[in-house]
């Protein structure tokens, strides 16, 4: 084997030796660089982040004993070190063989530490893929100089293309294999240039390596390919420019973390500077509220700063006592970014749950969380021939175009122009999962034509002519528990007592306002995004709103309870058993979906989530209509 | 300025995940072993939060058995920060006298994993900082830096959140908690860089000075408390004074001494890099149950 020791390593070694004050000032200055590696099962990937961390002395001498025990164990290469066993760490995939998900590596070299994210490769991870590429300066894209351009190879490439990445190298791995032969590299090279090119990458860096061998990893060109005449990878990755320094040439924009206030004398803004510069006397804009003031000083514990810069924690106080919290976005007065509420966007599903059509998710981006709707996607696009098809929603590791709707306007700039304002993840409101990766593409034109008309008698006013609070009483429960029998015995009591009320009743609003929705999980989810919307109008108008609707989906009466104030929403769980409701089958609905003649029914063949914690429960069972309808009432006393 | 050096990044990344969750989490708290990490994480705290003082408490989950050192440090850093230190020692470890000699694997699962889930329960926090490092084992490269652990404390591997960018989910249920790694992304030769640069204090125990030493089990140890020693093993092991330092920081009779003249901390990290055996392995606790030793014990509730 053709071991070649890399010069620059040695160097660096024998500095450690002789001179570590030396050695560790050239270290303090080092700039970082953060990539991923990507490529099909059998391409080489770990054993090419193994080569490197051995070639930069990464590796302790207890570690490669311990990998020289394992790779005679359940090594793939034999008697020969297997550098992927180095590199692939949880015991489960140790077992397979195989990465399941984003492992971080470190190594330096003279000029720069690598914070390396080693990518699985095969279909159904494309969420890690993602997850690796989304802090990424660069991709290396592993090819088998045996296989060529393959449809993996394709699809990792969009992936980073769509995730913003523009530095991407392709690494023709294996040459040894193929007796290092500069036809099958040129070959390989042309045949990814015209894919590059159909997908919109501008420019990619191909060497020829091999992982294995060591050759063009450190020094090139390797004595086996005297034909090539570019860099080394090492080389590559130690020349090619950093994110930060390229967001630094953009306008300035800081999204608040905190609000630092030790004292009454002290108010700054903290946070992570995400692009541009700032100084003492810039004019700077808060936004969403747009109120400007310049910059009094850049705190932090080392002392103030003149100047701050993209990608540093700082702490910034103002001149002006302007309002500020967590959330809004500090940035350059003469050029701050849009705020709006609708916007199309690119999505990742990431989750095994399926994409709910016009359920609420939190949208979380920067420092803001809001909650969101997404509408039905455009399209979805498949990873391997790049065909945008028609889609009704998304599954895990989809990716689509669709809207995205925010409950509040947010600060924002179009994903490639600024990864910290344009990237968003999406959050179950029930499971807390990360549901999805999004990117913003451009807000929708219609949301900043509509704005809120003030209104000068307010809710609060409407409230008190009717001299009570008002409130949404949410009957939520199986079809035939008694919620309309109950939520009406409670509205006839509430009417004695002089209350304004309003029912909502499920069978009813379906007659007019919903009448062009259907029973798919789709339209359910909109139908209840629609009486939420009313029953706020009502309360907005000071009454008290009873809702009688199955609502079997906790995350929808979440999404309810989210448009409301404080304390407004009062979930009544309507608790009856399935069979007991089955037996009453009072409208023969049960019937007709045992016998099949109506699908997606409630308890039936569509799931109903009982409510975990409601503020009111009426079994019955126990309790007749009556006495439910008494306990409801004694619950939510006082009325004003 | 026109770029920032790794260290400012990795520093500026570290101080954004600290403040993020003092920011979305209701309770959190810093676990403080008084080791170098903690000591650049506390440091990282300090500056995330200037002029306030960090928001939190320290958490020390203690085992009784740490060097004097290390616990004079302690209240001293506390002090300094001006932070609430809390610290917890099992009651069940300590009625039973579980100690390192006698009890094997149990010091450590007693101590520490079955201690640190009975403080976090005691006090309700929601969210714990630690100072473990990608770098450090094969199973902490491959977690996040908000780390998920169910209401028992157990650690899922397959059911991990996707973490992208620098956005961070911190919603989750009641009575499940975060671990918080801040410094994930960091390598021991930063962390030793930076406690240079920023002057930041440790324990004297990771310089070389003459100290009292046993062998014990083929390892090298220091005699912090002769009484306890003896104590516990009956009779006390023969004592020599060498040169040593210490390249972890646990219980003293758990963590093993090098043999070494590195006394300021340039040569500290001059040995390190030149030193070819990892950092842990002077530590017991990854030796047992083979190859998925940490992994497991994470499952388990350990850090």
């Amino acid at each position: 084997m053709t071991e070649q020791k890399p010069d620059a390593i040695y160097r660096t070694d024998a500095l450690i030796a002789e001179d570590i004050d030396a050695y560790l000032e050239t270290h303090q200055h080092k700039t970082m660089l953060r990539f991923i590696t990507c490529g099909s099962v059998d391409d080489g990937k770990s054993t090419l982040i193994g080569r490197l961390l051995y070639d930069s002395k990464m590796i302790f001498e207890d570690q490669l004993e311990a990998l020289s025990n394992d790779s005679k164990r359940v090594g793939t290469q034999g008697q020969e070190i297997d550098f992927a066993l180095l590199v692939d760490g949880l015991a489960a995939e140790r077992e397979q063989g195989i990465t399941i998900d984003v492992a971080y590596r470190f190594f330096n070299t003279e000029k720069r530490k690598f914070i390396v994210a080693d990518c699985p490769g095969h279909e159904q991870y494309t969420r890690n893929m993602v997850t690796g590429a989304s802090t990424a300066d660069l991709a290396v894209i592993l090819v088998d100089a045996r296989k060529g351009v393959l449809v993996q190879t394709r699809r990792h490439s969009y992936l980073c293309h769509l995730i913003g990445i523009k530095n991407i190298v392709l690494a023709v791995n294996k040459m040894d294999l193929v007796d290092y032969d500069q036809a099958t590299f040129d070959k390989i090279v042309a045949d990814y240039a015209s894919f590059a090119e159909e997908i919109g990458i501008e420019s990619f860096t191909a060497l020829p390596i091999s992982g294995f061998k060591g050759d063009n990893i450190t020094v090139a060109p390797s004595e086996n390919t005297p034909w090539y005449d570019g860099p080394s990878l090492i080389e590559h990755l130690e020349s090619v420019e950093v994110l930060s320094s390229v967001a630094a040439d953009r306008p300035f924009r800081m999204p608040v973390q905190w609000v630092n206030r030790p004292n009454l004398d002290f108010r700054g803004f903290s946070g992570l500077i995400a692009t541009g510069s700032v100084k003492p006397g810039d004019a700077i804009r808060v936004l969403p509220s747009g109120k400007t003031s310049p910059v009094k000083s850049i705190v932090t514990y080392d002392g103030d700063l003149e100047e701050a810069m993209a990608g540093q924690s700082v702490t910034i106080t103002l001149e002006d006592e302007i309002d500020c919290s967590r959330g809004d976005v500090i940035c350059v007065a003469g050029n701050p970014p849009e705020t709006a509420d609708q916007f199309e966007s690119t999505l990742v599903w990431l989750n095994d749950e399926d994409m709910h059509v016009g359920r609420g998710y939190w949208l979380k981006l920067g420092t803001q969380t809001v909650s969101a709707t997404v509408q039905q996607p455009k399209y979805r696009v498949d990873v391997n021939t790049m065909e945008e098809l028609a889609a009704k929603t998304l599954s895990l590791n989809d990716i689509g175009v669709a809207e995205v709707y925010t409950d509040r306007p947010i600060v924002f700039e179009p994903y490639e122009d600024n990864r910290t304002l344009g990237g968003f993840v999406l959050i179950d409101k029930i499971t807390n999962a990360t549901v999805a990766a999004g990117m913003l593409n451009f807000s929708l034109r219609r949301s900043q034509n509509v704005h809120w008309q003030a209104t000068d008698i307010s809710r609060r006013h409407h409230a008190e002519m009717k001299n009570q609070t008002p409130r949404v009483l949410w009957f939520t429960g199986l079809s035939g528990s008694g919620k309309s029998t109950i939520a009406n015995e409670v509205e006839k009591k509430l009417a004695l007592m002089n209350r304004h009320t309003f029912l909502l009743d499920g069978d009813n609003v379906r007659h007019g306002l919903n009448k062009d929705l259907g029973f798919t999980e789709a339209d359910r989810i909109e139908n209840i995004r629609r009486v939420g919307e009313v029953a706020r109008l009502m309360t907005d108008a000071g009454l008290i709103v009873l809702t009688a609707f199955i609502s079997p989906f906790r995350a929808e009466r979440q999404m309810v309870r989210d448009m409301l104030e404080d304390h407004e929403f009062i979930e009544i769980f309507v608790d009856t058993p399935l069979e007991v409701a089955e037996a009453r089958d009072v409208k023969g609905l049960y019937k007709k979906a045992r016998e099949g003649k109506l699908k997606n029914f409630t308890g039936i063949d569509s799931p109903y989530e009982p409510p975990q914690d409601p503020e009111i429960t009426v079994n019955t069972v126990e309790m007749t209509p009556e006495e439910a309808a008494d306990h409801i009432i004694q619950q939510i006393l006082p009325l004003k | 300025m026109t770029f920032l050096t790794h260290l400012q990044r990795l520093e500026a990344e570290a101080i954004h995940i600290i403040r993020e969750v003092a920011a979305e989490t209701e309770k959190p708290v810093m676990l403080y072993s008084v080791g170098k990490d903690s000591a650049v994480m506390l440091h990282l705290a300090k500056k995330a939060f200037y002029p306030s003082p960090p928001p939190f408490p320290l958490l020390h989950v203690d085992t009784t058995w740490k060097f004097k050192d290390m616990y004079a440090l302690r209240e001293k850093a506390a002090k300094d920060a001006g932070m609430e230190l809390l610290v917890y020692q099992n009651p069940e470890a300590k009625e039973r006298g579980i100690n390192p000699f006698d009890h094997g694997p149990l010091h450590t699962d007693m101590w520490k994993t079955e201690g640190l889930k009975q403080a976090l329960d005691k006090y309700g926090f929601d969210a714990a900082f630690g100072g473990a490092r990608r770098d450090e084992e094969k199973s902490r490269a491959k977690e996040r830096v908000f780390s998920f652990r169910t209401s028992s404390h157990g650690w899922d591997p397959k059911n991990q959140r996707p973490e992208l960018w620098n956005i961070y989910n911190a919603r989750k249920k009641k009575g499940e908690s975060i671990r918080v790694f801040p410094i994930s992304n960091w390598t021991e030769l930063d962390v030793w860089q930076y406690i240079q640069l920023e002057d930041i204090e440790i324990v004297p125990l990771y310089f070389a000075a003459p100290r009292p030493t046993f062998i014990y089990e083929g390892g090298l140890f220091m005699a912090d408390d002769e009484q306890r020693l003896k104590d516990v093993l009956g009779e006390l092991p023969e004592i020599t004074t060498r040169s040593v330092r210490f390249r972890t920081l646990g219980c003293f009779p758990l963590t093993g001494a090098v043999e070494s003249e590195a006394a300021t901390l340039s040569e500290v990290i001059q040995e390190t890099l030149l030193t070819t055996t990892s950092e842990r392995q002077g530590r017991v606790i990854d030796k047992d149950s083979g190859g998925a030793g940490m992994e497991k014990k994470k499952q388990e509730g350990y850090f």
